[in-house]
């Protein structure tokens, strides 16, 4: 973990000391207020963008009905949640459908940014939803850029048309010819990543705009991005007149106030995030999920629905009975990895649950495959008995399960601990009905 | 006004004039807390980040007091002083055979810098080897291979998703076996909170240290000048991992000031060694704490 507390964390703190008192001072909100200053300031949001933020804040909460009010705290939370969500804009913005296909999605941004990498996800998710995707490389410059954009898309199942280093507007051209031809409904346009104070390339995705008549021109931004981000997401907006924003390398411990950034100078929405190096690793991006996972209020939307196209339906009412009757045994959680797997990267999953950024710190929570594989290996080298009921595992057992598996007698300890953290974790969630803490 | 006209003509403000803002407040008549305002201002907008502005600010406002110092005009100097004094480090010379691994995360510029290094060492009449060590993003040595050309140096690789650790010995075996000067050696991008990837990087690290045990060893982590706060912990993570000696700053030919740098000096007393202005092949230049400070500070 960074040196600095995540966003999440410290406003919770704030929240934290304001939640133990009933009624707050006009001094305790400015406290608090500062507190959150801080914590966008370090999570980089804007400097602007956080003055106007703690304005409009404070004015709603020094409002006299919440200095009286016997929630105050619950009511600040209130505030700050629904600023923030506002200031993501509202609802999840889907992708424009050609009612003419094929659909063109042009994407730009500076370099590094992950346009490759994101177009390759884009076209996977696409595919996924049944649309016949044809990417086109249009980054003429970057050593090897059409090379790896032929390996995602090689990743993707999706064909790459390229012309190699003829001008940007020749290739999208002829690049719309080949869809029509050939049926495509989707379009997808890499970009060569540039400076948005570089006149002759952003003259260049002008022309092609103009040859292309996008109907998405998505901005790629990196979510690490600083101060600057509202200086390029301003650029690009004023001359493309972009319709959206994607986010990438969420996955990282960014704090990614860029978002709110961005979102506030350019109010177009953001409409994806990466968060992982997978080409399946791209979601939806869900303003008010966003919201409420800075607020370290859990992104238990979006676990919801993983869990549910991980798990059948049978299967979630089968651990929900286990989860409730305390029966969840190690074979029980065996099969959750499996399906936690089919979930994606797990610390993901681990940050969306309420309160769990707070409680996992300084806990490992990075398990990777290799690690379920070491876990599976020693569940499987328990008895049945062992495994109903771990209770019984003493010190020569685990040694036995230890040999077994291969692996050593910590790693054993280790994951027996593991398996009661996760029980009591998954029961509390039960019981709650993954209800947020506030 | 709305909130997002509200933002947007503050912004304007900003980033206009900020140079403007700055000049007057080193202009103005007293040392207040308006003043102070300003200089936070700046120095947060250019990513110096919260808690090193304080510490600046801090020791500013102790130097004024211990120099009795009255006018804004007169702390001009005292503060760009400390700016310098917090990024200028003393930096030994290299020796020969000497070993250059670049870390970071994803897409902050390690080919292309890796390319301007091997030009760099070129130029000053040194023979180099490049160790295409990143072999999990697509196409990564094939945009190395290109750089190689351009500079004019051979570069070891294998295919994508073999073993880092082995084309960096590989690329050691060649540059012992030729009597080579430079070992460049390119890493794959990863988030710092990857522990499995941070291994890998440990790895090749332990590979050099034994193929190499007397050469000049120097691991340098890449950040991209546009990355906010994120950066402190990239440097901080890594130096943990593979005990960093140095940054290299690039992308700094944008709007971004990059003083992130001047945060991971604070707090980790990590030095800058080169900033990457440019695409072109010879776009590296050696970090000058004076001109990066001008920079900051808007006043070329």
């Amino acid at each position: 973990m960074g040196i600095f507390q995540n966003l999440s964390e410290r406003i919770a703190n704030v929240f934290e000391k304001m939640k133990n008192k009933g009624r707050l001072t006009e001094l305790e909100i400015k406290q608090a207020m500062r507190e959150i200053r801080i914590a966008l300031l370090e999570a980089d949001v804007n400097y602007a963008v956080v003055k106007s933020f703690i304005q409009s804040v404070s004015e709603k909460a020094l409002h006299e009905e919440i200095l009286k009010s016997l929630t105050p705290a619950q009511q600040v939370v209130k505030i700050v949640n629904e600023e923030l969500t506002d200031l993501m804009g509202t609802k999840n913005a889907k992708l424009a459908v050609a009612s003419n296909p094929p659909t063109i999605i042009m994407m730009c941004g500076l370099q590094g940014a992950g346009k490759t990498t994101m177009c390759g996800k884009l076209a996977g998710m696409l595919k996924k939803q049944g649309k016949n995707v044809l990417l086109c490389a249009c980054d003429i410059y970057r050593p090897a850029a059409i090379t790896q954009l032929q390996v995602v898309g090689k990743k993707a199942g999706v064909e790459v048309f390229e012309k190699g280093q003829i001008a940007p507007v020749k290739i999208a051209k002829e690049a719309i010819k080949y869809a029509n031809k050939n049926a495509f409904d989707t379009v997808i346009v890499d970009t060569a990543g540039r400076l948005h104070i570089d006149e002759q390339l952003m003259d260049e995705l002008v022309e092609l705009k103009k040859e292309l008549k996008p109907h998405e021109i998505l901005l790629v931004v990196d979510s690490m991005t600083g101060q600057d981000a509202v200086t390029v997401a301003d650029t690009f907006n004023k001359t493309l007149d972009i319709t959206g924003v994607v986010l990438t390398k969420l996955d990282g411990d960014t704090r990614g106030g860029a978002a709110l950034s961005i979102r506030a100078v350019t109010s177009k929405p953001i409409k994806f995030s990466g968060i992982g190096e997978k080409l399946e690793d791209i979601e939806a991006f869900h303003p008010d999920r966003m919201a409420s996972r800075i607020l370290g209020m859990g992104d238990v939307l979006t676990l919801i629905e993983k869990a549910e196209s991980a798990f059948n339906e049978e299967d979630a009412k089968n651990l929900q009975k286990k989860l409730k009757q305390n029966s969840f045994t190690l074979e029980d959680y065996l099969e959750q990895l499996e399906n936690m797997k089919k979930m994606g990267n797990l610390s993901n999953v681990l940050n969306m649950i309420p309160g769990m950024s707070n409680k996992l710190k300084g806990v490992d929570t990075e398990v990777d495959e290799k690690k379920i594989k070491h876990t599976k290996a020693i569940i499987q080298s328990m008895t049945v008995k062992e495994r109903r009921n771990p209770d019984i595992i003493k010190a020569s057992q685990r040694k036995r399960i230890a040999k077994g598996s291969g692996t050593s007698i910590q790693e054993v300890n280790q994951l027996l601990k593991q398996f009661e953290m996760s029980k009591t974790m998954m029961s509390r969630m039960a019981k709650n009905k993954g209800k947020l803490p506030f | 006004m709305g909130f997002f006209a509200k933002i947007s003509s503050g912004l304007k403000k900003t980033k206009e004039a900020i140079k403007r803002r700055l000049f007057e407040a080193f202009s103005m008549k007293e040392l207040d807390d308006e003043f102070f305002d300003e200089l936070e201002e700046a120095l947060i907008t250019a990513d110096v980040g919260i808690d090193a502005t304080e510490t600046l600010l801090e020791r500013l406002r102790d130097e004024i007091y211990e120099n009795r110092i009255t006018k804004p005009d007169d702390a001009r100097e005292l503060f760009k002083k400390i700016l310098i004094e917090s990024i200028d480090f003393e930096i030994e010379d290299f020796s020969y055979p000497l070993v250059i691994l670049l870390s970071g995360v994803n897409g902050v510029g390690k080919t292309t810098a890796i390319g301007k290094l091997a030009n760099m060492f070129k130029l000053q009449g040194k023979s180099v080897v490049v160790a295409a060590a990143d072999t999990f993003r697509a196409a990564a040595s094939e945009q190395l291979e290109v750089w190689g050309e351009r500079a004019g140096v051979r570069v070891v690789h294998h295919g994508e998703g073999s073993d880092p650790a082995a084309v960096v010995f590989d690329a050691i075996a060649s540059a012992k076996a030729r009597g080579t000067d430079v070992v460049l050696i390119d890493t794959a991008g990863r988030l710092h909170n990857k522990k499995n990837l941070m291994e890998e990087l440990k790895k090749i690290c332990r590979v050099v240290a034994r193929e190499l045990p007397d050469a000049d060893f120097r691991k340098y982590i890449v950040l991209d000048a546009t990355t906010g706060q994120n950066a402190v912990s990239q440097a901080e993570v890594f130096s943990e991992d593979i005990d960093v000696d140095g940054i290299i700053l690039t992308k700094l030919d944008g709007t971004a000031k990059g003083g992130v740098v001047i945060a991971i000096a604070e707090q980790l007393s990590l030095p800058v060694l080169y900033v990457g202005v440019g695409e072109k092949i010879d776009d590296l230049i050696p970090f000058d704490a004076n001109d990066f400070i001008d920079v900051l500070l808007d006043e070329e």
